[in-house]
């Protein structure tokens, strides 16, 4: 295969992080507004630029050391860790379309955030709690754009265009949120992580193929069939799962 | 009991890895390394690689609907 994805392979990455990016974000601006306005602004920006510090050591560290592993060991250990987080993303979303899971409601967790933080009392100087709300929302959100980023871009040997599709979504989330001065919950999440899902099984499958040496009919182009094939399966279990929850009478 | 900051930094690292690729659906982590273990044995080691074009994406999705049917059971 060649070392450069052509425009199949580069769509499908560019889009998979760009949706992983944007989910993440919005998660992560919902913790941020309800740390600002409950106890602060200034903890929920130390929160913000501390763990972006430790996410930038994080790459730092493991980011240039993952471009010495063989490319086939590379591939393969990253198919298998996307295809496990894929999975779960697609268990989910699934789940939540079918009725098992509540949908992802950021008014909700925003209400629920803000409860926490009212519940504890307030303190003078330095308010470890709202400084450590905010960084662990945005580390650990952040940490999965990472992962999300190094993945997909070392496999591809395109991090760069990883990178910044990455700080892109981020970055207009960022200030979509700043206009809106709330949480984005009208941000369809169900239906990105749906389409992410769907994209990282397909990276997944792809990238453990390569990586065990499986020849695919048009090389990256097949991708595109995977990701169809992916989505028909999405589909189906849906379906599938909807029935499930009916009454034995209401499906005769 | 106090460990040393090394000792806990790894037990951290560690315990994020395992609660990121295992979590609740250990079905799906160990499915992924059938997935591997199948695919190797059919593309490297039989040469059956049309076989295995076929096979790694049904296997994907034969792994997901088992995760599902878990779902659907606990109903």
């Amino acid at each position: 295969m060649n070392a450069v994805l052509p425009a199949s392979g580069t769509l499908v990455l560019v889009s998979a992080v760009f949706l992983a990016s944007a989910v993440e974000m919005v998660e992560a601006l919902t913790i941020i507004f309800a740390v600002g306005h409950t106890r602060g602004w200034r903890w929920a920006f130390e929160g913000i630029a501390a763990a972006l510090a430790a996410l930038t050591a994080l790459v730092a560290i493991f980011g240039p050391s993952l471009v010495h592993i063989p490319l086939n060991i590379l591939r393969l250990v990253v198919g298998g860790v996307l295809l496990i987080f894929g999975m779960q993303w697609l268990r989910k979303a699934i789940m939540r379309s079918s009725g098992f899971k509540a949908k992802h409601d950021e008014d909700l967790i925003y209400a629920e955030t803000v409860a926490e933080l009212a519940a504890e009392a307030p303190v003078r100087g330095r308010d470890h709690v709202a400084f450590m709300m905010a960084f662990k929302g945005v580390f650990l959100e952040g940490l999965e754009v990472v992962i999300t980023v190094l993945t997909l871009g070392t496999s591809a040997h395109r991090v760069g265009l990883a990178s910044l599709s990455a700080a892109v979504a981020v970055v207009l989330v960022a200030v979509s949120g700043l206009i809106a001065s709330r949480q984005l919950s009208n941000v369809p999440e169900n239906a990105m992580k749906t389409t992410v899902g769907v994209m990282l099984v397909s990276y997944g499958t792809f990238w453990v193929g390569e990586g065990l040496s499986v020849r695919w009919p048009g090389s990256d182009a097949f991708l595109l069939a995977l990701v169809g094939w992916n989505l028909l399966t999405v589909w189906t279990y849906t379906w599938l799962s909807r029935q499930s929850r009916q009454p034995q009478g209401a499906r005769a | 009991m106090n460990r040393p900051l090394l000792v806990r930094l790894v037990i951290g690292f560690v315990n994020f890895w395992k609660d990121f690729l295992v979590g609740d659906t250990p079905e799906l982590f160990w499915a992924t390394l059938v997935i591997i273990a199948a695919v190797f044995g059919v593309s490297r080691e039989l040469h059956w690689h049309a076989v295995a074009v076929v096979m790694t994406p049904l296997l994907v999705s034969g792994a997901l609907l088992t995760s599902m049917r878990r779902v659907w059971r606990k109903k």
